[in-house]
């Protein structure tokens, strides 16, 4: 492998890290939402967001890519950029994971702090803030790292219906050129663990942490 | 001229040590055929211990002990020859809860003893009889109650007919109004001449049908004879001991 | 400019949506049931004495997780024919979906088998029950009854990356609508279709895992509680 080819399986590993900022950002925040609602008092919010997250995850993440790609003809718009069609997607995915992640954590925290801060005179919105978020965050914290490495992993899935040049499309591209597979897939596999593998590491000693401290 | 009764188990100078901590320091008693040893004590003289050495459940670090012929204290000890002469039934039951009550009571006969499974189903319905329990057969334990599953933990245990049974403080956890029907069962095996060691902090039923009472403190059998030695204990420590459990 | 639908031309291709269909099926099937064996052998041996054993296993879970599955198909299909051992696409694309799906398993049922209690062990040692015979009757079939929805959740997932399979070339549900889409040029009509399928073959799946699991767990259908 010479010096030019690494890099540019350097700069796919940027690529694959720019889209995995932006989408958790971003599905982070509309996954923020959607746990909202999933907990909301009003039923018909209830009922819509849990069908909307039942649909998302019912759905392969190379379709959803697909659908952000080609969905914007319909409106008008001509050629969408790969970034811009990839973040959609992938948020739109990580959204509805990370909302059922933290709706899960948020009512993990137990009735009756609900009930103690109700007592106490404050807000629906009060209790949220000040009393429940703030726990269920400490619950939150190693599923939420443990998803975040499953997002760099799905980043690859937009070199295929998009193009986006990230680390396995430019993998493939110097596979196509060069027929040295084992190579330029293993590095790339290589430059993947490099990202995941200290995350999952800090996954799993968060899961430790909190465990020994509840009991 | 009397004949002397068989020893089924002899422990000879047992110790054992959890780490730094001393537990069994040198006991030594024997049990003959047929008889019921109750093996009482303060939490922590060890009692529990020596009895998981009986069957190999806990390794020794010195002694001896023999049960039935097999030389437990030896390190090529064939575990599952000698579980076949030792039953033994634990104070939190630890019955399968993923199988019937007559599913638990022949998985034992079926796997290691290769009973046809009529012939188990059978030897399972009979001893449930024994217990009492014998329209509970198709129940799961989860729908028992405590003294329901402890009784279905002995007729478990009772389906690989043992020679000596061993009883690891089984009311222990039992509310008390369940208690008595497990002390029953026990109180009848022992009539139909089971060789039975059991831990236990029940006093009533040591005293009433225990042949042989030991008091282990400190991680030594201290004092030892029938059960006449809890009304009149000799060593200050049975009697401190026996006076707060009354 | 308005967009003009044309699902005509889109869903009169049903019978290749059909075949495309029945591959995705296909694949999912294999890899899900050498998956779980997999995945299975592999959490036995996590738990083995032989430390070897336990860290092979481990280093096999831990690169196949923090590593995509598409640059593991890459490697494996790609990597294989390149020395000389060519094998069909279908066998490549199970291939690689088998050593994927089996790490994951692997941790549910390690998970599985980590919660059942150290006393029911005991209780069967001491009834003499052998190593094999405790495993099989005491830890693995409990173990498998309180992880089946993790196990449905997790091969569903499975059934929908069955599409990544189309960049090997399997002609499985995304790479025959790839087919689809250059000779109609309708790629979002064709995305709509396939998301419709796949909405459907997921319900299909995990209607099929839970009607399974109440067929095969006795104790879950008579009482309704979980374990």
């Amino acid at each position: 492998m010479t010096s030019e080819q690494f890099f540019s399986l350097l700069q796919g590993a940027w690529g694959t890290l720019v889209l995995s900022l932006l989408t958790f950002a971003i599905g982070g925040l509309a996954g923020l939402a959607l746990a909202m609602a999933r907990i909301s008092p009003a039923r018909p919010v209830r009922v819509a967001a849990a069908a909307w997250i039942q649909l998302i995850q019912g759905t392969p993440l190379l379709v959803l890519m697909g659908l952000c790609f080609y969905g914007p003809n319909i409106a008008g718009i001509g050629s969408v950029p790969a970034l811009l069609a990839a973040t959609l997607a992938m948020s739109i995915y990580a959204s509805a994971f990370l909302g059922e992640i933290w709706r899960g954590c948020i009512q993990a925290v137990h009735k009756s702090q609900w009930e103690a801060a109700e007592c106490l005179g404050l807000t629906r919105w009060q209790r949220m803030r000040q009393v429940v978020l703030p726990q269920a965050l400490r619950l939150a914290t190693p599923p939420t790292v443990g998803f975040a490495v499953q997002i760099i992993k799905n980043t690859s899935v937009a070199s295929l219906v998009i193009g986006f040049a990230e680390l396995s499309y430019n993998a493939k591209v110097l596979n196509n050129s060069t027929f040295q597979p084992f190579v330029y897939f293993g590095a790339a596999a290589l430059l993947y663990f490099a990202m995941s593998y200290p995350l999952s590491r800090w996954s799993l000693a968060l899961e430790r942490k909190l465990n020994a401290s509840r009991r | 001229m009397q004949v002397a009764a068989e020893t089924v188990v002899h422990l000879q100078s047992v110790h054992k040590r959890f780490g730094a901590l001393h537990v069994l320091r040198g006991v030594s008693f024997s049990v003959t055929k047929g008889q019921v040893v109750a093996i009482i004590g303060k939490s922590g003289s060890g009692k529990s211990t020596a009895l998981r050495c009986i069957n190999r459940l806990e390794s020794m670090d010195e002694g001896q002990i023999r049960v039935c012929g097999n030389q437990v204290h030896d390190a090529g000890l064939d575990k599952r020859a000698l579980r076949r002469d030792v039953g033994i039934v634990f104070q939190s039951y630890n019955l399968f809860p993923h199988l019937t009550v007559l599913q638990n009571i022949t998985l034992g006969p079926t796997s290691v003893k290769r009973m046809p499974a009529a012939q188990a189903r059978e030897l399972a319905l009979d001893v449930l009889a024994r217990v009492g329990l014998a329209d509970k057969a198709g129940s799961y334990p989860e729908q028992l109650s405590g003294g329901q599953q402890q009784r279905v933990a002995i007729a478990r245990s009772l389906a690989m007919q043992p020679q000596v049974m061993l009883f690891d403080e089984v009311t222990s956890a039992l509310d008390p109004e369940l208690t008595g029907e497990v002390l029953k069962v026990m109180e009848k095996l022992a009539a139909e001449g089971m060789t039975m060691v059991l831990v236990t902090h029940e006093m009533a039923f040591a005293r009433n049908v225990a042949d042989k009472v030991i008091f282990m403190h400190q991680g030594q059998v201290w004092e030892e004879g029938g059960p006449e030695i809890l009304a009149n204990p000799t060593t200050p420590e049975l009697r401190q001991f026996v006076g707060n459990g009354l | 400019m308005k967009y003009e639908f044309d699902f005509a031309s889109v869903l009169a291709q049903w019978p290749l949506f059909l075949e495309g269909a029945w591959t995705t099926v296909q694949l999912s099937f294999l890899a899900t049931v050498l998956g779980f064996v997999l995945g299975a052998l592999c959490a036995v041996g996590r738990g083995s004495r032989y430390g070897w054993l336990r860290r092979l296993v481990g280093a096999y879970v831990e690169a196949i997780r923090n590593t995509p599955l598409l640059v593991q198909s890459y490697f494996l299909v790609f990597g294989l024919s390149s020395v000389g051992a060519t094998m069909p696409i279908m066998v490549g694309a199970v291939l690689a979906l088998v050593i994927n799906i089996g790490a994951y398993t692997c941790e549910i049922l390690r998970a599985g088998i980590e919660s059942i209690h150290g006393g029911q062990i005991e209780a069967a040692e001491c009834l003499g029950l052998s190593h094999v015979q405790i495993l099989w009757h005491v830890v693995l079939r409990p173990a498998v009854e309180r992880v089946w929805p993790a196990l449905t959740s997790q091969f569903v997932l499975m059934m929908l990356a069955t599409s990544i399979m189309s960049s090997v070339g399997a002609e499985e549900l995304l790479g025959v609508a790839n087919r689809i889409q250059s000779d109609t040029f309708r790629n979002f009509e064709v995305f709509l279709v396939l998301w419709g399928l796949y909405l459907a073959l997921s319900y299909l799946m995990r209607t099929g895992f839970w009607l399974l699991g109440l067929m095969v767990f006795t104790r879950r259908r008579k009482l309704g509680t979980p374990l």
